[in-house]
């Protein structure tokens, strides 16, 4: 066969991914682990009071990754919907869909966090700032996006049908971006502005970026997680199901 | 070609003028919303022409959106849909026919009931004329994006429900500049730049869309 390249498409099939994901679930978890400590350590230890925020600013060192892991896993969701609609291929719905609810609770924990960060900072739970009213819009894309899988029994019916509603959607995002945040600047609604971010201390900065990243591979770790599962559950009719399943049951 | 798309649009006219019923619902769902808010917040004049351009945006979102299941459903049933896709004719001018038509039965009517709620709210003459031709402008993208999500949930489960959750977040741009539009005129800012970008939205929306549609149907065919 072909001795030059690992063969990508070998892993397009469930029956040689699923090991593959097994093998590759817990080395995500110990990047997470150990970045996620290191990250910790570094923002909630080592990290000065901020002399303006006090302890409170800490919340960024949680929102700003899982605001980052939202967007990005909107575009890595599209990207696979993109992919399974082009080639056709059973893999790429089911990373879609694995990937949908680790975004959901980025968005989630991104609005939660903001909220939390936002009623010492600015006094208010909520402001109709651009950025936050976005991130709610893009909760409620991934919101639909699981509703119609979770709507549609035939699985490669609501593999298909949720890769053109994330195509759609990745096409929307810049446009609802920009008309959140022309509509925030018309109504002058908010005071706050978030764009005049003080110069953070490069301690902060890695603080960050370690956290990001902590959160960056819990994310593949969950969504080959996740993927996994739903392998099992849609080749259940299969002889490699068979066969997995009576050796880890045998263990 | 465009025989094509205007045999589609005579058809369907002709199909929901055999059901009146069902569009003078949809224009009594939108007066009655609007009549409603009012009723919540109270009479007060200044308050109800601040609310007024939202409040009869949404109401015509929200209407739009009930009347989307009617699109596809009932072609849907008894067969006609699957022989359109089969119809020599690109399925994309097919669905374009399709949105004109529900444009005419749904989006122009709200446009021209729309000035009439306007004066409940104590609209101004011009605020009125910027709310017809917002809504003139705006509802073909909303007939255009509903479309898709009309095509996604086709035959499922509580369809009606998830169109809304699909379609609504897609709305926000639309409603974002159309009742801008009419805010910009109350305040006496000039609207010219949030119709101009409605517009563009307008147009972005029935061209893209019907792509993004045809390619549901496909898929809820299969």
């Amino acid at each position: 066969m072909n001795n030059r390249l690992i063969n990508w498409f070998k892993y397009a099939s469930p029956q040689s991914f699923y090991p593959l994901a097994g093998k590759m679930i817990p080395w995500f978890v110990a990047l997470a682990t150990v970045f996620g400590a290191a990250g910790l350590w570094l923002g909630l230890a080592v990290a000065p009071t901020d002399f303006q925020q006090g302890e409170g600013y800490r919340i960024i060192f949680i929102h700003v990754p899982a605001s980052w892991m939202s967007m990005f896993i909107y575009l890595v969701m599209a990207f696979w919907a993109a992919l399974g609609l082009a080639y056709n291929t059973r893999l790429s719905g089911m990373m879609a869909q694995a990937l949908a609810p680790t975004g959901a609770l980025m968005a989630f924990l991104s609005l939660w966090t903001g909220a939390l960060w936002g009623k010492p900072m600015w006094g208010t739970w909520w402001v109709w700032d651009a950025r936050l009213t976005s991130e709610l819009i893009l909760l409620f894309l991934y919101i639909g996006f699981i509703a119609l899988q979770a709507a549609i029994d035939d699985p490669r019916r609501a593999d298909k049908a949720g890769a053109v509603l994330a195509l759609v959607g990745s096409v929307n995002i810049p446009i609802i971006y920009f008309s959140v945040k022309w509509w925030n600047t018309l109504h002058q609604g908010a005071s706050v502005s978030l764009n005049k971010a003080p110069a953070m201390a490069s301690i902060m900065l890695w603080g960050m970026l370690l956290l990001a990243l902590s959160f960056w591979m819990y994310s593949i770790a969950v969504a080959l997680y996740r993927a996994r599962t739903i392998m099992l559950e849609r080749e259940r009719g299969t002889e490699w199901v068979k066969e997995v399943l009576q050796r880890e049951g045998a263990k | 070609m465009i025989a094509a798309v205007g045999a589609i649009v005579a058809r369907d006219l002709k199909l929901a003028m055999r059901r009146q019923a069902d569009l003078v619902s949809v224009l009594f769902f939108f007066i009655i919303v609007a009549s409603l808010f009012p009723l919540g917040v109270g009479p007060e004049p200044q308050l109800l022409k601040k609310l007024a351009p939202g409040v009869l945006w949404v109401g015509a979102l929200l209407a739009t959106m009930l009347s989307l299941p009617r699109l596809f459903a009932d072609d849907y049933r008894d067969g006609t849909l699957e022989q359109l896709v089969l119809a020599p004719q690109p399925l994309g001018l097919t669905v374009i026919g399709k949105v004109l038509a529900h444009w005419l039965v749904s989006g122009l009517p709200l446009a021209l009931l729309a000035p009439v709620l306007g004066i409940q709210f104590d609209l101004e003459t011009d605020a009125l004329a910027t709310l017809t031709l917002s809504l003139l402008i705006g509802t073909p993208a909303l007939s255009g994006i509903g479309a898709i999500g009309a095509a996604l949930t086709l035959g499922l489960r509580g369809g009606g429900v998830l169109v809304s959750l699909l379609v609504l977040p897609l709305y926000i741009p639309v409603l974002i500049f159309g009742a801008g539009a009419v805010d910009a005129t109350v305040t006496g800012m000039g609207a010219e730049a949030h119709l101009s970008i409605l517009g563009a939205l307008a147009i972005g929306g029935v061209f893209f869309a019907p792509w993004a549609t045809a390619a549901a149907l496909r898929i809820s065919l299969e």
